[in-house]
């Protein structure tokens, strides 16, 4: 029987778990200027433009204290989360630092070719001429795992204090204004307990705070809930999975795919298409990316690719050469109308892919990241020189910057995909030709996890690992770095007890393997499973969170140590 | 003259380690190839007939300092630094354990002296020796020679086997040494103590690891009996230990515990990466497992293809009367 | 009572090792982190601190390596440490276990510590050997791979398991002790402590602040010599077996045991 996994709700609530009043006493607690959630492209360049201001603003500086700038980060070192293509156009770059010529950019070409292909099962026919949305002549492929190794490294030169293996557990507010965060407990075991090494977490007071956590974040999912921030739609999301190569002979172009391995059948709503972008003379990345409400509970976007690697155009592009890296990671793609209502309230602000600032049919959300970050720090010190915690100026730059019009243009791009790939791609096209003024109006949109969920057969097709082109999961998160210590408490809410669609639709979805039916509840006709979980694999690649589950954030240094991502 | 001179470790019984005699036996050889001799290092007062009985495995000399006591390295790095610049040795060489390590690493500071630990093979090239030695968790192997004499070489916890030759007897040389100040300052309180409750995996010389193929917590007994029939330890996989079935001191795998027993009997285990790098460099991986697409089936020395539930209480029966016969 | 902890900057347990074949030297692009068994150190450090047989005075954390070792030098800070020391120089660059251990001890040597500590064992590395190595240069007695720490009056005693069992040995103090990763389990440290390590003094050294004779480091002092770095040897490939008739497949298996001499 078909069933949607929003019917089985986590045991959740974020509003009122992961947001409190400040708890510890002023010695106790860490006082900063601006606190800022995540160490990626929004909150490295907010914090690097914080620092850039405050050199002209000497009183500001002062009155921020000996910490005017601290940046949370979870993952090992700034860009050990980060995962994306990535073709980054060069604005943001430009703007953060003038000084500094492309060559010293952590990219690793211009792009100067490009080409999309419709696969079938067995070819590849190049689309001419290429839409215009694919065009990247002029941007630069980059990996943001090292673009964040990057502007970590920039901003602890300008006197930002980044902490790394930190997670931001709460948000605290009081009397509706936003103080700060809280910072995760360390050393517990496995049922909360406290192990003989625990170190408990601390509060983070702030005059400002900025969440620039990325997809699915943790405090801006409890602030969207908290400040009733939703937008228009329900956010939606993709989830991409992407691999490392090194290969012999270099790639002269970028490349965007189309159709196989995804079925084009309307009821499966297999809307995506993958990418194989050229990383010097001696890599390659290719990842494949699949919106999240597609239908068939036994499709993996992993195996999809596994198998995309199988076909003999892309396997001409790998042949001989080695995966060296592997990750996954979920994209917001809801676009215009998903946005928060505002992306400020008194004392916080919300930037880059937390808030959902990704440009789907052109595949963009770096450089709209590290713009909504640098304008979120000017917004801040204007405030704060007022005294003021109100950040509305910043929601309004960004809604009349770039960022805003080029979701505006691409509003409905999203929608028309789910009658089918050509039905929405004769549509999408459309749509970027007349920048968006067809069709117009507001297309209908609901959540991820209200898909029903079917057994359709998506599996029965995916490759066998022979670990060479082909692999599974298990080594797969290997690959990733991820060593998370086995006996931490579990950091996924889902229910555990559900109908055997849902099941599956987590176990084949989870790229990293989190997710099993028990082998003695595999062959059997139950109408429901209980679910076992691992959660030590996780990746928090935030698909769960998409489909019916809820990630947290699990203890600082956790998860992946992606490299080249 | 190039000779090596070997640091043999005994028990408070005098009985020879056979680390040691494995160490013995590899500087003989090396030493033919050479053409040199090689010698033995002792410390306490060890028998005439003991030390003499060392000619067997192609010892010529024994260098005795009875006056040094046993168990502590820095003593014999006084008395092994004394021997190597009174009678010219070329290479200290020590079989694998710790005290080897210790001893060599101390000639290494006294000597100025180039060391290589861990090593797994010593060859000859242009009548000098260069010491094999895996790295980087044995994902390379590098050859390392020696700028300068002496050169000290400690080996891998057993790379040398002890082999007996027709050597007679060795020649048993006094020797008096002064002991520095400082070897003088660490005092052994009690020797080889045994604290049997605790069994250590990482240390264990045959280990049987369970996975999820046994089926249930219970069945850990089929893991327990067959380990105990071997004079083995019990081992596990994460996914045992997450389901509860096994404690997690007994964990092997990149988020575990790291073994290299003699002997790993890999029950019902599937071979993920994740476990493998945790035990890949036992010395024998033996598997039994009933899908044959496991992928430990793709580096275990012996592999098989069944229902351990019906294998193993046979193979621990089978054992159990090959050892009491 | 002053306590010098030894601590290295070694790649992430996460990221896959590799040997440069141009250097012949590990590979040391990727991430770095504070090698973990020295962790254990200054948390043994702490706990004697903490433990209250012993007035310690100060933890000074040492060590060696270029300009991101600073890194770990903060790590091991914000885990305990008061201050910290580090030599760094060119010269030093290419140094093997014998320079190492050298150039180590004449840096310790002006710190002139009570106690030395460290980990058994660097992850990169792995050679166990650095703690005997400083000892000797110090004339300090020492031991290695310790398990339990007990401070008395101007000694320690330590336990430790070896050939035989587990020894306990008496050591007079100054000496230089290496742990194993059993002796404790080290803490978090704390947001506070992070971001006030950085505020802690750091004391930077050049070979000839401290006495290091250049010709004794580097590629000059070294003692030994990469020749040639291969892939492990390929391991055969394992035999089969099906079973069909368990009994004889048993006795297969007890064949095979028996002739590798592990019955």
């Amino acid at each position: 029987m078909p069933a949607a996994p929003s019917k089985y709700p986590p045991p959740v609530d974020p509003a009122s778990e992961f947001v409190s009043e400040p708890t510890e006493s002023e010695d106790e607690r860490i006082e900063v200027g601006v606190a800022i959630v995540g160490g990626g492209p929004a909150g490295l360049a907010c914090a690097i433009k914080l620092m850039q201001l405050l050199e002209h603003e000497p009183d500001l500086a002062e009155s921020l204290g000996e910490v005017p700038v601290a940046v949370v980060e979870k993952g090992k070192v700034a860009g050990a989360h980060l995962l994306s293509g990535a073709n980054l156009r060069p604005s943001a770059m430009r703007e953060l630092f003038p000084d500094l010529d492309p060559s010293e950019w952590p990219v690793f070409q211009e792009v100067t070719k490009d080409a999309v292909y419709l696969l079938t099962k067995r070819r590849a026919f190049p689309l001419v001429p290429m839409p215009p949305n694919f065009r990247n002549h002029g941007n630069y492929v980059t990996s943001i795992a090292k673009l964040g190794r990057f502007l970590g490294e920039k901003a602890e030169e300008a006197g930002v204090y980044l902490l790394t293996e930190t997670a931001a557990d709460k948000l605290l507010v009081s009397e509706r204004i936003v103080r700060g965060v809280r910072s995760g407990d360390k050393g517990r075991g496995r049922d909360g307990e406290e192990l003989a090494n625990f170190e408990p977490g601390s509060d983070v007071v702030a005059k400002a705070t900025v969440l620039a956590e990325g997809t699915q974040g943790h405090l801006t999912g409890a602030a969207i809930d908290y400040f009733g921030l939703q937008g228009l739609l329900p956010q939606r999301w993709e989830l991409g999975v992407k691999e490392v190569w090194e290969v012999p002979k270099p790639l002269d172009r970028v490349i965007h795919t189309m159709g196989w391995p995804l079925r084009k059948r309307a009821k499966h709503n297999e809307f995506g298409g993958s990418f194989i972008y050229p990383m010097g003379e001696d890599k390659v990345c290719i990842g494949l990316v699949v919106g999240l409400d597609y239908t068939d509970a036994t499709f993996s976007c992993h195996d999809a690719l596994q198998e995309l690697k199988t076909h003999p155009f892309v396997r001409g592009i790998l042949e001989g050469g080695k995966r060296v890296g592997w990750g996954a990671k979920t994209i917001p793609s809801g676009g215009f109308w998903s946005l928060p209502r505002t992306l400020s309230v008194p004392g916080m602000v919300i930037a880059g892919d937390g808030a959902g600032m990704v440009n789907v049919p052109e595949l963009k959300g770096i450089h709209y990241a590290m713009h909504a970050g640098m304008y979120a720090a000017e917004a801040i010190v204007a405030a704060l020189k007022r005294e003021s915690v109100n950040f509305d100026a910043y929601d309004e730059r960004v809604r009349n910057s770039v960022i805003g019009e080029d979701l505006y243009r691409s509003r409905n791009m999203r929608q028309p995909f789910s009658r089918g790939f050509f039905v929405g791609g004769a549509i999408a096209s459309l749509m970027t030709i007349t920048r968006g003024a067809f069709p117009g109006g507001r297309w209908h949109s609901h959540p991820d996890a209200d898909e029903e969920m079917e057994l359709a057969g998506a599996a029965s097709r995916y490759p066998k690992p022979d670990n060479k082109y082909v692999f599974d999961k298990l080594s797969s998160v290997f690959a990733s770095g991820n060593a998370t210590r086995d006996d931490a408490p579990n950091h996924i809410r889902i229910q555990r007890h559900v109908p055997r669609e849902v099941a599956q639709a987590w176990v084949s979805m989870c790229p990293a393997q989190v997710y099993e039916i028990p082998e003695d509840q595999l062959e059997g006709h139950g109408a429901e499973v209980d679910l076992n979980i691992t959660p030590s694999n996780c990746i928090q690649c935030g698909a769960i969170t998409a489909k019916g589950g809820r990630l947290t954030p699990p203890e600082g240094g956790d998860g992946p140590l992606y490299q080249e991502t | 003259m190039a000779g090596i001179l070997v640091y043999a470790l005994h028990d408070d019984e005098g009985n020879f380690n056979k680390n040691s005699l494995g160490a013995v036996s590899e500087a003989a050889r090396l030493a033919e190839e050479l053409g040199a001799e090689a010698a033995v290092a002792v410390a306490g007062d060890v028998a005439d007939e003991a030390c003499a009985g060392l000619g067997a495995y192609g010892a010529s000399k024994v260098f005795r300092a009875k006056a040094a006591p046993e168990g502590l390295a820095q003593p014999l790095v006084d008395v092994m630094a004394n021997v190597i610049q009174d009678e010219g040795f070329s290479y200290a060489l020590f079989g694998g354990g710790l005290l080897g390590f210790e001893i060599g690493a101390g000639l290494t500071a006294r000597l100025n002296a180039g060391v290589t630990m861990e090593v797994t093979e010593v060859k000859v090239s242009d009548g000098k020796l260069v010491a094999v030695r895996p790295v980087l968790q044995d994902s390379a192997v590098v050859d390392v020679g020696y700028v300068g004499e002496p050169g000290i070489i400690i080996g891998r916890l057993n790379a040398f086997d002890a082999t007996e030759r027709d050597g007679g007897s060795a020649e048993v040389v006094d020797v008096e040494v002064e002991l520095s100040d400082w070897s003088t300052r660490a005092k052994m309180v009690t020797r080889g103590e045994q604290r049997g409750a605790d069994v250590n995996i990482e240390d264990a010389e045959i280990l049987v690891g369970g996975g999820r193929g046994l089926g249930e917590a219970e069945n850990f007994k089929l893991a327990e009996t067959l380990a105990e029939a071997l004079g083995g330890a019990v081992a596990a996989t994460r996914a045992v230990v997450d389901a509860g079935w096994y404690p997690y001191a007994a964990q092997i795998g990149q988020t575990g515990k790291t073994v290299a027993p003699k002997l790993y009997l890999a029950a019902g285990i599937s071979g993920a990466i994740q476990h493998k790098v945790g035990m890949q460099n036992s010395e024998n991986i033996l598997a039994i497992n009933k899908d044959p697409n496991a992928p430990i089936f793709e580096f275990c020395d012996l592999g098989v293809v069944g229902d351990l539930h019906k294998i193993i209480p046979k193979l621990t029966e089978a054992v159990k009367a090959k050892k009491g016969g | 009572m002053k306590i010098c902890c030894l601590v290295k900057e070694v790649p992430d347990a996460a990221v896959q090792k590799r040997i440069d074949p141009n250097t012949k030297r590990i590979d040391r692009s990727g991430e770095k982190n504070l090698n973990p068994f020295d962790t254990h150190g200054i948390e043994a450090a702490m706990q004697i601190r903490e433990g209250g047989d012993a007035e310690v005075a100060e933890i000074v954390a040492v060590t060696m390596g270029p300009e991101s070792a600073v890194r770990a030098l903060h790590k091991a800070v914000a885990l305990g440490a008061d201050r910290s020391v580090h030599l760094t120089d060119g010269s030093l660059e290419d140094s093997d276990v014998c320079a190492t251990g050298y150039a180590l001890a004449r840096t310790l040597a002006s710190e002139e510590p009570d106690l030395v500590l460290l980990g058994q064992q660097s992850d990169d590395g792995e050679c166990y050997t650095i703690g005997a190595v400083v000892a000797d240069h110090l004339k300090m007695p020492s031991l290695t791979q310790v398990i339990k720490i007990d401070v008395g009056d101007g000694k320690l005693t330590c336990e430790r398991q070896a050939e035989y069992g587990y020894d306990t040995v008496e050591v007079e103090l100054p000496a230089v002790i290496s742990v194993g990763d059993a002796i404790n389990e080290p803490r978090y440290p704390s947001l506070k402590a992070i971001m006030g390590a950085k505020k802690k003094p750091l004391e930077t050294q050049s070979i000839g602040d401290v006495g290091i004779e250049a010709d004794r480091v580097g590629a000059e002092g070294k003692r030994t010599e990469v020749l040639a770095i291969n892939p492990p040897p390929e391991k055969e490939a394992g035999e089969i077996i099906e079973d069909e008739d368990t009994n004889e497949t048993v006795e297969k298996i007890v064949a095979w045991l028996d002739e590798r001499k592990l019955l």
